[in-house]
């Protein structure tokens, strides 16, 4: 059973379909990466996924339940986790507080009880010497680990990760490129949007090419990369 | 990897914070005591402080920490009071059984009210609060049993059978009416020390730690899993309970209510932000250090009539400007002392700071 389906999905902002017809599925441990020019529609995707946008047609499953009209909070709490684009911490937390609020409130625990589980997350996502310092005063780069660590405080079983390489020196990729794999080799499903293709390569086993709200073409890297049709949306370049 | 090693512990108490609590045990029995050893007056000087230190830390809980930015806390004021009129006058109760029926409409008053607010935002619902409270007023100004527009007064005996005003009478030789003050000021007391003590473990829990993540991004905390709104809720109607039931024991100890009084925006909202604001709006040791500024400036001002309002205003100006924290804030930012700590640190490894 796929852990994520998404079947016939439509979305449309006034006259502007940004989600058009999109049906895929994601197997669970697996790590899909979903490319496409800027306003392809993938951080769309990624709201209708998680519930902060409704969808205007069509069926989201999660672990085979149909969650098309669930609220996003019960879908965390069911689920699904995700990063935003632009990184939104809790500025006047601390960056452990942050994270125990998502992982007390995701998970309906006792704040006891997942204070070793954030202090690992901490030392696996190279947070853990800025603990207690307020997430307001994190660089980028600190910004979007804690973007990542705070979803996973939330225990996902689907970790989205929206742009998360964006911004970053090629060693700060590098080392976000560990982290990440790390993550999906504990078992985590994720689905990664990303315009740093190397990044992306180098987790996912297969891309799912978006434009202009639709599915052009979903296979393994290589083929993606080697499409023709790919080639002409995505890289621009005229085959 | 280094996480299955280390033993990890949160860290919320400072050396001040037990240095306070110690301190804060001692005033409070300080302040139990002190019928035998004050003055009538300053009694009353005392319950007004308290008092108006409950409605501060209800209205904190709501703006400072829920973003919630109510000038309407007069309706629960007046709500509470009338109905513990009611409940003297019509149903002959006791008036501290009235005053937690006070309460009790109060909160059930900030469920309509909650409705019809909660689908504004912003400045928007600092506006819809004050509508209601008017709409609330104008309502009880109908009710002749309770002398309508002019208002009415509790009938002295029915204060001097309260429960406890006979035992203190009694036991300490007090004149009635000044038993009647002593059990106030000890309810006011209680009141008081219950505010902070309810706001304190609520920041202390995990859902204090949800309420700061939706005050500072309530998209993000959604996304983590916080169920804003019914935080929100919550937070409302709490302080609802409280502002009626301090409203309430305002009117036992004034014994005389009019509408205008009791829904009076100046001394049960603006008074209240006033105070908030100049001690530190979000913090609970603010509106300690507000209320005892207020009543300085109170009693200093208090023969230079209007003049007294003018210059209310212009120290809360001053104050927003230069010290937007509010002076607790600033006090706390320049020595880092923390009375009523609620930062969580996390102890153990490598952690700097």
């Amino acid at each position: 059973m796929p852990i994520l389906e998404l079947d016939h999905v439509v979305k449309s902002f006034g006259s502007l379909k940004v989600t058009d017809d999109v049906t895929f599925s994601v197997e669970p441990g697996e790590a899909l990466g979903i490319i496409g020019p800027n306003g392809a529609g993938k951080s769309t995707l990624f709201n209708l996924i998680t519930g902060n946008v409704r969808v205007d047609a069509g069926r989201v499953s999660f672990e085979g339940a149909d969650v098309t009209r669930m609220q996003p909070m019960k879908r965390c709490h069911a689920g699904v986790g995700r990063t935003l684009q632009i990184p939104q911490p809790f500025e006047k937390l601390t960056v452990f507080e942050n994270l125990v609020v998502a992982a007390s409130m995701g998970s309906q625990k006792a704040e006891s009880e997942v204070t070793d589980r954030c202090a690992e997350i901490l030392v696996d996502t190279g947070l853990i010497e800025r603990a207690n310092a307020l997430a307001g005063g994190l660089g980028l780069l600190q910004r979007k680990r804690l973007e990542l660590a705070r979803a996973l405080a939330t225990d996902p079983k689907l970790l989205l990760l929206d742009e998360i390489a964006g911004g970053l020196t090629e060693a700060e990729c590098k080392s976000l490129i560990e982290t990440i794999r790390a993550i999906h080799a504990s078992g985590i499903t994720i689905v990664w949007i990303e315009h740093v293709l190397h990044a992306l390569n180098a987790v996912v086993q297969r891309l799912l090419v978006l434009n202009f709200g639709k599915v052009v073409d979903i296979g393994t890297p290589e083929d993606m990369m080697a499409s023709n049709a790919v080639r002409e949306i995505y890289l621009g370049i005229e085959v | 990897m280094d996480g299955q090693t280390t033993i990890w512990r949160v860290e919320t108490k400072t050396r001040a914070s037990t240095a306070f609590a110690i301190v804060a045990a001692l005033v409070i029995c300080a302040g139990l005591a002190a019928p035998m050893y004050l003055p009538r007056a300053t009694l009353q000087d005392l319950f007004f402080i308290l008092t108006m230190l409950a409605l501060a830390q209800s209205w904190n809980l709501l703006a400072g920490y829920a973003g919630l930015v109510s000038v309407g806390q007069q309706a629960f004021v007046g709500l509470g009071a009338y109905v513990m009129f009611a409940g003297v006058v019509l149903l002959k109760l006791d008036p501290l059984v009235a005053i937690l029926l006070g309460g009790i409409a109060s909160a059930l008053l900030a469920i309509p009210a909650g409705i019809f607010a909660f689908r504004l935002q912003g400045a928007y619902f600092a506006i819809g609060t004050w509508v209601i409270a008017e709409i609330v007023r104008l309502l009880v100004a109908q009710w002749k049993m309770l002398g309508g527009g002019t208002g009415t007064s509790l009938p002295a005996s029915t204060t001097r059978h309260m429960q406890g005003v006979d035992l203190v009478h009694r036991m300490f030789g007090f004149r009635p009416a000044q038993a009647v003050d002593v059990v106030c000021y000890w309810l006011a007391l209680l009141l008081a020390v219950a505010a902070i003590f309810m706001v304190y473990r609520l920041l202390r829990s995990r859902h204090g730690l949800a309420l700061a993540s939706v005050r500072d991004n309530q998209d993000a905390a959604r996304a983590v899993g916080v169920d804003a709104r019914r935080l929100k809720a919550l937070v409302y109607l709490a302080s609802a309970l409280v502002t009626g039931l301090v409203g309430a024991l305002i009117y036992v100890q004034k014994a005389r209510i009019s509408p205008d009084a009791a829904f009076s925006v100046t001394d049960w909202t603006a008074y209240v932000i006033f105070i908030v604001v100049i001690g530190g709006i979000g913090t609970i040791e603010g509106p300690i250090v507000g209320v005892l500024v207020f009543f300085a400036l109170q009693k200093l001002l208090a023969d230079f009539g209007s003049i007294y309002l003018m210059v209310l205003g212009l120290i809360g100006i001053v104050v927003m400007l230069f010290a937007p924290q509010g002076l607790w804030g600033l006090f706390a930012s320049r020595t880092g002392i923390q009375l009523l700590p609620v930062r969580r640190l996390l102890r153990g490894g490598p952690i700097k700071n």
